[in-house]
């Protein structure tokens, strides 16, 4: 099974539940597909088998076969070309990679040449495969190598999968759970983390994924989330207490499920649930 | 000479528009024979990409000098490559800065944003 691990806002526990799930699950694949800023790798410190760098393609334009139409320049929909002075300027960091324009000039004047936006890497830590994806800094999209962690390759044939998803309910999300076959929403009880949770349950209902919440951090106080939950007849499938010790494992890089046999049998238990949601 | 200043409405009192890329109008004006010509930003309300269009256009529309109050990078990028020179304006409507940068009291505009990026 695939399954994602999600939450609209940052900071409220994906990358704790989706290690502590591949890690309770054993023989797993944990992918950290939060390419800007991937941590997952900090709890399994995986030894690192392959290192692979992730491409796009951007336009050049050949200065002596361009004769200046701007065809190009008018089909872009990003705006990523202009035409001065007899030149095509190109923009990188706007450029999509769709192509078009090599496709739409008439004087074959466009190619495309590989521009490296980041990398993806391999690795093991005792039995779980850890796929760490990273994006160079002032990139501005880490879908291309969303896309390539997420592709089946023989190390995934089998075994289940635990995807750490970027915060928050766009494109780069989509991509991380669009073959998932379960959603795993992880919310924390504050207001602004009831309505983000709000804004990953709308994106799970549009792409009919079965899902259910995990409600972090909580306390004898109000929750927001636990109240939208029962609103919006979202399934809880854990309610997880603040608790200090946690957080002190968390901060140096300790996995729970490993270190305490409270935490282990509740991410068995989760898995558990999961696994029924899935075969639902 | 022709001017280019991105404007908020079609006049000549109206102020000119704190955006470059996303500005609603363009004025240009002939200083050679006082005619302003107001041309709508097809890339006003474009998701990415709209200052390197808006300057494109300046430089289609042959203009000579850009006033404006600011300028993201990528825009200022394909300005500079054109020999279009910027100034900045200062508070107040289109036909005030005219006059005053006929009158060279516009400092050039050498302070280059690091772009809004879709964010307005």
């Amino acid at each position: 099974m695939k399954v994602a691990v999600l939450s609209g806002k940052g900071g409220t526990g994906k990358t704790f539940v989706a290690v502590n799930l591949a890690y309770a699950n054993k023989n797993s694949v944990y992918i950290d597909c939060d390419v800007e800023e991937p941590n997952g790798h900090l709890f399994f410190k995986p030894v690192i088998m392959q290192k692979t760098d992730v491409n796009v393609q951007i336009p050049v334009c050949d200065e002596y076969l361009c004769n200046g139409c701007r065809k190009c320049v008018l089909f872009c929909e990003f705006h990523a070309l202009a035409y001065i002075g007899s030149k095509l300027m190109v923009f990188d960091k706007i450029c999509h990679s769709c192509g078009g324009c090599e496709i739409i000039c008439p004087q074959k004047a466009i190619s495309e040449k590989n521009k490296t936006i980041g990398h993806y890497e391999y690795g093991y830590s005792g039995s779980i495969m850890v796929k760490t994806g990273i994006l160079n800094t002032g990139e501005t999209s880490g879908i291309p190598i969303i896309k390539q962690l997420l592709k089946d390759d023989p190390y995934n044939t089998g075994k289940d999968i635990f995807i750490d998803c970027p915060p928050g309910s766009s494109c780069s999300v989509i991509e991380s759970i669009k073959d998932a076959d379960y959603c795993v929403l992880v919310a924390e009880p504050s207001i602004f983390g009831a309505h983000n949770l709000q804004m990953v349950h709308e994106l799970v209902k549009l792409y009919n994924k079965p899902y259910g919440a995990v409600l972090n951090k909580c306390t004898d106080g109000k929750n927001p989330s636990a109240d939208y939950c029962q609103e919006a007849s979202i399934p809880i499938l854990e309610s997880i207490a603040f608790d200090r010790e946690l957080g002190l494992l968390n901060s140096e890089g300790k996995i729970a499920a490993q270190e305490s046999e409270h935490y282990s049998k509740l991410f068995i238990s989760l898995l558990e649930k999961i696994r029924l949601g899935v075969e639902k | 000479m022709k001017i280019a200043i991105p404007a908020d409405e079609r006049n000549l009192n109206s102020q000119v528009c704190i955006s470059f890329g996303r500005a609603p109008y363009y004025l240009y004006y002939n200083t050679d024979n006082d005619k302003a010509d107001f041309i709508e930003n097809t890339a006003a309300n474009a998701p990415g990409g709209a200052g390197i269009q808006a300057a494109q256009s300046i430089i289609d529309n042959k203009a000579d000098i850009l006033l404006t109050p600011r300028c993201g990078e990528n825009a200022a990028k394909v300005i500079h490559s054109s020999g279009v020179r910027m100034y900045k304006t200062v508070p107040g409507s289109l036909i005030e800065n005219i006059e005053l940068y006929k009158k060279g009291s516009l400092e050039p505009l050498t302070e280059i944003h690091p772009g809004l990026h879709g964010h307005r």
